[in-house]
């Protein structure tokens, strides 16, 4: 009991004197060469494989590493190598296996085959999935329960050992695209490209149901279309010419993965303990992942197999004067820890980062205005409490659209009636995005000019990239044409006023979005106010995501919210939003939409097969002309992503469709260090005055009690 | 006294069942084994037949709760009511929908999380509360009686959330004290547990206070309490020795029964404060339409509240030696 009585009394006076402070890490990371960040929610695939989102390429991508990559700081984005020797280029062949010359018509093109050349020596990261005895026999490959006693993570195994990365890893991994099991996103896309790869599918769903097997050695079932040619060399046949397709081999679902990892990682005992590909990835990159609790920490480690890579030596414009290039040249990665710590909610997220816990910070709405001010001509700058702590805001155009659609199906907003046609301008031109911006979104946007964002090739800055049927360039800005306009349009369409003329029925329009929850009360009403510039009434139709599919999915609705985010940076990933055959009702696809115009669909099919260059330009110049002047969508916004960076962490550029930037990144912990000291000094006077409060409380009650057992006494005598 | 707990078992039951059936009806009113298909599937380049294949290696390709293609019992053993509610009877929880994560290992590393925040919220809440309360009742009717109620009641109508802001904003930010948020393994977990501790016990002081305040308010005009007076015993002596041990049965109603309840974590504070507990755990699984995982929780849930409603049924036998299970 005393023993218990003097840790108590020991753990107070450490409280109270000191050995408590609010750095939420251990004191032995102090000082160190570890970037610090955050993960807000919660991390569910890190397989190659399966994983798609943003938060897990964070990750991902920096232990994998596909045969490409996005050169760091290059716009508009260019592919470089990573794992391959050289960006593959594509030969072309007919019907009969004759090579064909590059301009070769496309319709003459049977298939592309893309012969890739991987780089020699390159070695994956410790694992013990790799680890071998004296007579060269997997050690962990055939684990009992009573061998695991003690391993519940990954790091627990005893042995490790790597081997060279060899190009049938690469043709294990687009099996797995195939793998029944793993579901990957993005088979569906691929088996239209690669071929054999449905019948791979096919192949194995039937193995998979007959054997109903642990693990399904891909080795075993051969692809048609993916073939080693030697242990550096592999070649990918797709089907017709598809140009985009090297945008695919940059992304993790084309990184190697080695067949004992799996063959490792599908022994029940190991899965029990969540020990799975999906948590433990296995890569030659410049990280490894060495703790996943996907509950509170993620840690990435420099990987000491890492084969090395140098930072850029050349960069965009303007990259230089803002100290980009210091590092031309020097071996990467510059950090040799990271450590990603669960945050959900942003108050505490948010503190961390000002008490310099944190290297950066996204700005969410609820600080917002702490953080930046938006100054008289629009743009966003820090507050002096951010200068003066040395923040900088660096802020990137998403390579997104978020839109209203019309959908052209639909008998009143849609189809090719002149009529219909009108009323869509005049609604464009009365939804005032550029306020909608500034009310829901803090500014963090830029109206959208047409289809195609910031870095994209056909993007279109200035007056040249005005959407005249909806802006007029007045003293050399974009200015939306004035409600008179609109109405002037929408009498002109037949409904003068709001009212149907023929009817004289006022025109009700329908508008299905997401949502619905008392937060996004205001936003519906700002929707009804902007139609109500018009007399158009507007009934808001909010349903749950699900429900919203379905819709899209039949045609239901009339007009709608909706986003795309690219896959990869090329005008072809944007426009296909509008071509007819990806109409969504007919045919499934993500044309919402289902805008259906020949003449622009032509343009389309001659447009995406094209490399960038005078060309392509001008066609999607007239593809991007036919969608403003028709207006199936209501241009919505592309958003901007702010993000806060403490002046201790270097050479971060933001790369929207590479997340891999961890290894360009540089950190002067020196300085960090300093930072903590100055802007944690604790203010300790209220809590003086507290104590005083409960000294001044305890003391009068035990007079109190004093005075009341002097009565007793008195009365009991 | 064993016939009664085994009795009591047995109808633990169909109250199990009951809530399986009404958590199972509720989360597929909602959401539908296409939609969850579709969720966790996300958004792109997904085929008709991924969604078949994520509902068949589910489990999901089942109908609910009637299976027309059979005739013979496997009409109910063959559809996905049944097949995952069994499993949860031998606590098999299986793996979560969206990763695939074995949830019995999930809970087992989430569970001490959650102890290491319930357990001394839980206990230090209750000294204090009935310290405070023990204190009220001992200066009845004086100024500073009245004061503290006021207080009470202030402290019972401010929203647990307004604590955990004030609770940062104080300790963490301002007094430098404790981390604002997180969490770490082993013994370095007390300096990320001292914050929620404290805001979790300030937040239930006013309404625990007041709660035990009552309690002892009624025993204090019993006979045995004037006895003792009259026997001279010393007020605080008469309160902490007579009066508490007499008003431990409505003390155990409310007690006993939360204790199993604590393993299952505390919603609001471990998502506010990173714990990885099973509050936030269970919140997640909410949050990204995790039937599996929401269906172990509940289940799990009501198994402990059912060993609740049973310990505390013993406990008044332990308090009273008048009281009698049969």
């Amino acid at each position: 009991m005393r023993s218990i009585t003097k840790t108590v009394f020991l753990i107070i006076l450490a409280f109270f004197t000191g050995a408590c402070d609010n750095n939420p890490y251990t004191a032995s990371l102090s000082g160190k060469n570890i970037l610090f960040s955050a993960f807000s929610t919660r991390i569910k695939y890190l397989d190659p494989a399966r994983a798609y989102s943003s938060s897990e390429y964070r990750f991902i991508r920096q232990i994998y590493e596909p045969p490409l990559q996005y050169h760091y700081l290059k716009r508009p984005y260019t592919l470089i190598p990573l794992s391959a020797t050289e960006v593959p280029k594509p030969q072309y062949f007919d019907a009969n296996g004759n090579v064909l010359p590059e301009n070769a018509p496309v319709k003459t093109i049977d298939h592309t085959v893309y012969e890739i050349s991987i780089q020699r020596g390159i070695k994956y990261q410790p694992h013990p999935g790799f680890a071998r005895d004296a007579q060269g026999r997997f050690i962990y490959h055939n684990l009992s329960e009573s061998a695991l006693s003690n391993i519940h993570e990954l790091s627990d195994f005893e042995k490790t050992g790597t081997r060279e990365l060899v190009a049938n890893d690469f043709v294990y991994q687009i099996k797995r695209l195939a793998h029944p099991r793993i579901n990957s996103p993005i088979y569906g896309l691929m088996s239209e490209y690669i071929v054999g790869l449905w019948e791979l599918n096919e192949r194995l769903q039937q193995v998979d149901k007959e054997q109903k097997l642990d693990y399904i050695d891909l080795d075993n079932y051969p692809l048609e279309g993916v073939e080693v040619v030697d242990d550096y060399t592999y070649r990918i046949r797709i089907t017709g010419k598809y140009p985009q397709f090297l945008y695919w081999l940059a992304m993790p679902f084309f990184a190697p993965v080695p067949p004992e990892a799996e063959r490792f990682y599908s022994q029940k005992v190991l899965i029990k303990r969540n020990i799975t590909i999906n948590g433990y990835p296995v890569g030659t990159g410049p990280y490894m992942l060495t703790v996943n609790n996907p509950n509170y920490r993620i840690v990435l480690e420099r990987n000491k197999n890492f084969h090395g890579e140098l930072y850029p030596l050349e960069g965009a414009a303007g990259d230089k004067e803002l100290g980009l290039l210091r590092d031309a040249g020097k071996p990467l990665p510059f950090i040799d820890t990271a450590i990603y710590t669960l945050e959900k909610e942003t108050i505490p997220y948010w503190n961390k980062f000002l008490q310099g816990y944190f290297d950066a910070a996204t700005i969410s709405s609820d600080n917002f205005d702490q953080a930046v001010t938006i100054s008289a001509d629009s743009n966003a700058i820090l507050t002096d409490e951010m200068r003066e702590k040395g923040i900088r805001l660096i802020t990137s155009v998403r390579p997104t659209n978020f839109y209203f659609g019309f959908n052209m199906q639909d008998t009143v907003v849609g189809g090719t009636a002149e009529s219909a046609r009108l009323l869509r301008q005049a609604i464009s031109i009365a939804m005032d995005i550029e306020e909608f911006i500034s009310i829901f979104h803090n500014g963090r946007g830029i109206p959208a000019q047409g289809p195609l964002p910031q870095g994209i090739f056909g993007h279109k800055e200035g007056e040249k990239g005005v959407n005249p049927y909806i802006y007029d360039w007045v003293n050399g800005q974009a200015k939306r044409k004035p409600i008179a306009i609109a109405r002037s349009l929408l009498a002109e369409a037949g409904y003068p006023n709001g009212r149907n003329e023929k009817s004289g029925k006022p025109l009700v329009l329908y508008l299905d979005v997401r949502g619905g929850g008392p937060d996004d009360k205001s936003m519906f009403d700002w929707y009804r106010k902007q139609l109500a510039k018009l007399d158009i009434q507007l009934i808001v139709r909010a349903t749950d995501y699900n429900r919203f599919r379905e819709k899209m999915q039949m045609g239901n609705a009339q007009i709608f919210w909706w986003g795309w985010h690219a896959d990869y940076p090329d005008p072809e990933n944007f426009l296909f939003l509008f071509y007819g055959p990806n109409g969504k009702v007919k045919y499934g696809g993500e044309n919402a939409a289902n805008y259906q115009n020949d003449k622009f669909d032509a343009l389309f099919e001659q447009m995406k097969n094209m490399d960038n260059g005078e060309a392509r330009l001008k066609i999607i110049d007239k593809m991007v002309e036919i969608v403003r002047y028709n207006a199936p969508w209501l241009w919505g916004f592309h958003p901007l992503e702010f993000s806060m960076h403490h002046d201790w962490e270097h050479n971060v550029k933001p790369h929207p469709m590479e997340n891999s930037s961890l290894k360009y990144w540089r950190i002067d912990h020196e300085k960090r260090e300093n930072y903590r000291e100055k802007y944690n000094k604790p203010v300790l006077w209220p809590l003086g005055l507290m104590l005083a409060l409960v000294v001044i409380i305890t003391v009068l009650a035990v007079r109190l009690y004093r005075q009341r057992e002097y009565r007793r006494q008195a009365v009991n005598n | 006294m064993f016939n009664y707990i085994l009795r009591r078992l047995a109808y633990a039951l169909p109250i199990l069942l009951g809530v399986n059936f009404i958590t199972f009806a509720l989360f597929f009113m909602v959401i539908t084994p296409d939609d969850m298909a579709r969720l966790h599937l996300g958004d792109k380049h997904i085929t008709q037949e991924q969604t078949k294949q994520w509902k068949h290696e589910r489990g999901y390709d089942r109908p609910l709760f009637i299976n027309s293609a059979h005739q013979d019992i496997e009409v109910i053993k063959d559809t996905i009511f049944y097949q995952k509610s069994v499993r949860l009877f031998f606590l098999d929880f299986g793996t979560s929908d969206a990763d695939r994560r074995d949830i019995n290992y999930d809970i087992s590393q989430r569970v001490w999380p959650s102890i290491a925040i319930a357990v001394p919220t839980f206990v230090v809440g209750l000294l204090v509360n009935i310290t405070m309360a023990m204190l009220l009742v001992f200066f009845r009717g004086t100024q500073l009686d009245t004061m503290a109620v006021v207080m009470t009641v202030i402290l019972m109508s401010i929203s647990s959330l307004f604590y955990i802001i004030a609770g940062q904003f104080l300790m963490s930010k301002l007094w430098h004290l404790t981390p604002i948020s997180g969490y770490e393994l082993g013994f370095d977990a007390w300096r990320f547990l001292i914050l929620p501790v404290v805001i979790g016990v300030i937040s239930g002081m006013g309404a625990g206070t007041r709660w035990y305040r009552s309690i002892f308010f009624e025993e204090i005009n019993r006979d045995y309490v004037r006895t003792a007076r009259a026997k001279g015993v010393p007020e605080l002596k008469v309160l902490f020795r007579h009066v508490l041990r007499n008003a431990m049965v409505p003390i155990l109603t409310g007690v006993v029964v939360v204790i199993p309840a604590l393993f299952m974590g505390s919603l609001i504070m471990e998502t506010f404060f990173a714990i990885p507990g099973l509050g936030s755990y269970t919140i997640e699984a909410i949050q990204s339409y995790d039937f599996a995982i929401v269906r172990s929780m509940v289940f799990l849930g009501s198994v402990l509240y059912i060993i609740g409603l049973v310990l505390t049924d013993i406990s008044y036998t332990w308090v009273d030696p008048r009281v009698r299970l049969s």
